[in-house]
């Protein structure tokens, strides 16, 4: 009876039959849906930062022209540049990098990791799937419908803020953008709510909070930060639902509201999001490095409890992205004050992770690079954020270009990078075969030096006053954006690379190995088959 | 095809990167803030100078780190790993070492900003209103209602006008006088922007806010719409000329926004530019 009631468990669904995907209760193949929901919107969202660099590589309008070129939304006026703009931050953000993070490496190595069979609610995680494309699929509705007057889309930049994005689009577009939002937060608290009940319930024995590698904890705090700061962007997304739809006027001055209590609403959610996007990038890159260099994670604690710090701090600082709305003086220098207290954590971050590989046996296999390379671009972008912090020099630096390489060489190159470095990390794990570690290290190298050809120079645009969200800019600013545009060039090749090594390693099929990294990988997903059994851990793994 | 020829010569060109700035506006390939034109902007240079010399050696002090465990820890040279992953000392020396930074920091920080923040006794004030999608300016104290300052098309750029930039009646202000200015909006948020005065002001519907600048020089200075306004947001310029007292009280009485006025600003211009000329 139970030798049949394992067999039974140890079945194997067809790779082909539908069921096990739609249906899915499973948390490696929730996490695998996930992983190529990523893929395809990250293809999609890089499709129109190319538009974007396309359009400024020199002065004048080379593709949004206003002629009709019969590619409806994409390639029309400028207001369809800035749907574009738009839209790549909205799909960078909420359909190709949580879920990446969150939704496929969260999925995929929070139960292994803490040595449980599955999510606590496999049901409820089959839902927070399957509810992303459906947003995903509203918002590229949005792009083929009226947004602002006769003009597809809504162009009113990520930050959704009104009267534009009220009375500026008085199109159905930004009501399906608030639909897909409202559907992609509902998704995102779901997935909050399961990751907070398995973390702490559903360790195995002996595993405390204080043994918990730092990846479940970096996961720990992302939802936390989800879970508190999702629903206040649900409440400002309703308000802005009303206030086009049913006669409130929450922020239409003419009715007694105020526009700038939205962008406070939306930045209390805003700002916890960025770092949503960037803590588990910090736990992926803690276990590569030490495992890389043979060494365990210096400074554990001081880890752990840092990326807390950062969490907590994260919900008090949301004004500094709003220092020229005309705040009183008093509270611009609080905001500057807190702000600047989250460089000591992520120092400490940065430093803990030289010292883990201090000491070391480093081996520089692909995973390593990335980890590399992301801490060195997370600095630069680090350092421009104290500066950026400082009310008296963002007067000169909001919304200028100086503030996109920020939050790029953050997220485009940190971010990104920390994603990268986790699916050549995990690879083998997941889809059970290897690599070719050439064609990857050859991406990263592609990346690395494209990256850093788009977004340095735009520190100098910036310092120079180009403003953010232009499709055509004052002819001084010519020589670093073509520069820039050349870089999407060198970081595209390496996007064809990604492709050509994940068709490589599906073509040649050699067979993982449980643990391909050696002894600095000592984690509990090495402990398994690649890729681990349907059912894992069905006696539960103790922990000394 | 055009593409790569720019390309080549921005390329060969790549010494414009350490070109002479130009005043009021910016320089290709420049790689610093615009030249200060104001008290204001001239301690934003100060402190972005102070700032480059902290961040710059942290940069590079991780770089070098990383550099050194990367050659002197790689499997090659240290092919047993040490098993230590604490040590206090280093770890309060690194939460230590940046707070004493940051504080550092906030003490040339605070002042620049309550400097910019609170508004001296002005000599008069300008009010700038943002439209979809130009800009209206008013001369409250010399009763000068508002007139709409509209960038230039291509097409009608004259001599010495900056696509994108120049607009067809510009704001005035005389030169070292303080300028108390007052920006509001009339449908959604625009930013008054001015890159060489180190002013930028969201203009939101609803409500005033205030900045304050005083012009150390004269001349003709150029900013751009700071806040996403929908689809001509890059298309809605500003222009402010500093001028002597005497030519702003004319153009005051020429009555702005009208051919007059516009007339009496191109001659003070070019009467500027000769005097410039001839002391080089």
């Amino acid at each position: 009876m139970s030798a049949d009631a394992a067999t039974h468990d140890d079945h194997t669904p067809s790779l082909w039959d539908w069921k096990r995907w739609v249906y899915s209760t499973n948390h490696k193949d929730i996490g695998t849906m996930y992983l190529i929901f990523a893929i395809i919107a990250g293809v999609i969202g890089g499709a129109m930062s190319g538009l974007i660099r396309w359009e400024l590589a020199e002065p004048g309008l080379q593709v949004f022209t206003g002629e009709d070129t019969g590619w409806g939304a994409l390639f029309g006026n400028e207001h369809n540049y800035n749907v574009v703009t738009t839209m790549h931050g909205l799909i960078m953000i909420f359909f190709m990098v949580m879920p990446a993070m969150i939704g496929g490496f969260g999925n995929w190595f929070v139960p292994l990791m803490i040595g449980a069979p599955d999510m606590a609610f496999p049901r409820m995680n089959n839902i927070s799937f399957w509810l992303l494309p459906a947003a995903f699929a509203l918002a590229i509705i949005s792009l083929f419908v009226p947004g602002a007057g006769a003009d597809n889309g809504f162009g009113g930049g990520w930050v959704l803020y009104p009267p534009l994005s009220t009375l500026g689009h008085s199109g159905p577009a930004m009501d399906l953008l608030i639909l897909s939002l409202h559907i992609a937060g509902i998704s995102s608290i779901l997935g909050a709510i399961n990751f907070i009940t398995t973390i702490f319930n559903m360790r195995a024995p002996g595993m405390t909070l204080h043994k918990m590698p730092l990846f479940v904890w970096s996961m720990l705090v992302t939802v936390f930060l989800l879970l508190l700061a999702v629903p206040v962007l649900a409440g400002a997304l309703t308000m802005l639902l009303t206030d086009r739809n049913f006669g409130t006027s929450f922020f239409d001055p003419a009715g007694g509201g105020d526009p700038v209590m939205f962008q406070h609403l939306f930045w209390f959610f805003g700002h916890p999001e960025v770092y949503i996007l960037i803590l588990p990038g910090f736990g992926i890159i803690s276990h590569i490095v030490s495992t890389f260099s043979r060494k365990p994670v210096f400074g554990y604690l001081g880890m752990a409890y840092a990326m807390v710090a950062i969490g907590f701090i994260g919900f008090i600082v949301w004004a500094h992205h709003m220092y020229t709305v005309g705040m009183p003086v008093d509270l611009k220098a609080y905001f500057v004050a807190a702000t600047m207290v989250i460089a000591v954590p992520t120092g400490i971050k940065i430093f803990s992770w030289i010292a883990t590989m201090w000491g070391g046996s480093i081996e520089f296999r692909t995973p390593m690079l990335w980890a590399i390379g992301f801490i060195f671009l997370f600095t630069v972008g680090g350092v421009t954020g104290v500066v950026l912090a400082n009310a008296g020099i963002d007067q000169s630096l909001h919304d200028t270009y100086y503030v996109v390489a920020h939050f790029h060489y953050v997220l485009s190159l940190g971010a990104v990078f920390a994603i990268f470095a986790g699916w050549y990390y995990w690879y083998e794990k997941i889809f059970g075969v290897k690599y070719n570690s050439l064609l990857a290290r050859l991406q990263f190298f592609f990346f690395f030096v494209g990256a850093n050809v788009i977004f340095f120079p735009q520190h100098f645009l910036g310092l120079q006053g180009m403003p953010r969200r232009y499709v055509d800019y004052a002819d001084g600013y010519e020589y670093w954006n073509m520069i820039s545009s050349w870089g999407y060039v060198i970081m595209a090749i390496g996007m064809l690379l990604f492709f050509a090594v994940l068709i490589e390693s599906m073509i040649s099929r050699r067979k993982g190995e449980a643990n391909p990294w050696g002894e600095g990988a000592t984690t509990l997903e090495w402990t398994l088959s690649s890729p681990p059994p349907f059912h894992q851990f069905n006696e539960l793994p103790k922990i000394k | 095809m055009r593409f790569l020829t720019a390309f080549a010569l921005a390329a060969l060109t790549s010494a414009s990167a350490f070109a002479t700035p130009l005043d009021g506006q910016p320089t290709d390939g420049g790689i610093n803030f615009q030249p200060a034109a104001t008290s204001i902007m001239e301690r934003i240079h100060d402190f972005h100078i102070l700032m480059l010399w902290i961040i710059v050696p942290i940069t590079l002090l991780v770089m070098g780190l990383l550099a050194w465990v990367m050659v002197r820890y790689g499997r090659k040279a240290n092919p047993t790993p040490a098993k230590w992953s604490h040590n206090t000392l280093i770890e309060v020396v690194w939460t230590g070492l940046p707070v004493l930074i940051l504080v550092f920091i906030a003490v040339f920080s605070f002042p620049i900003l309550y400097y910019q923040d609170e508004i001296p006794e002005s000599d008069l004030t300008v009010k700038a209103v943002g439209y979809q999608w130009y800009w209206g300016y008013e001369y409250p104290d010399q009763e000068v209602g508002e007139y709409i300052s509209t960038m230039v098309a291509d097409e009608d750029l004259q001599d010495g006008q900056l696509r994108n930039l120049s607009v067809d009646y510009p704001m005035v202000v005389p030169v070292g006088a303080t300028v108390r200015l007052q920006v509001a909006a009339a449908d959604v948020i625009h930013n008054w922007a001015m890159p060489a005065f180190g002013t930028k002001m969201d203009a939101i519907p609803g409500r005033i806010n205030e900045a304050w600048f005083r012009v150390d020089r004269e001349g003709v200075f150029y900013g751009q719409c700071s806040e996403l306004c929908g689809i001509r947001h890059a298309f809605m310029p500003i222009e402010v000329h500093v001028v002597s007292q005497e030519a702003f009280d004319a153009w005051i009485a020429s009555g702005p926004g009208s051919d007059e006025s516009n007339e009496l600003l191109a001659e003070y211009t070019a009467a500027r530019e000769t005097r410039l000329a001839q002391l080089d």
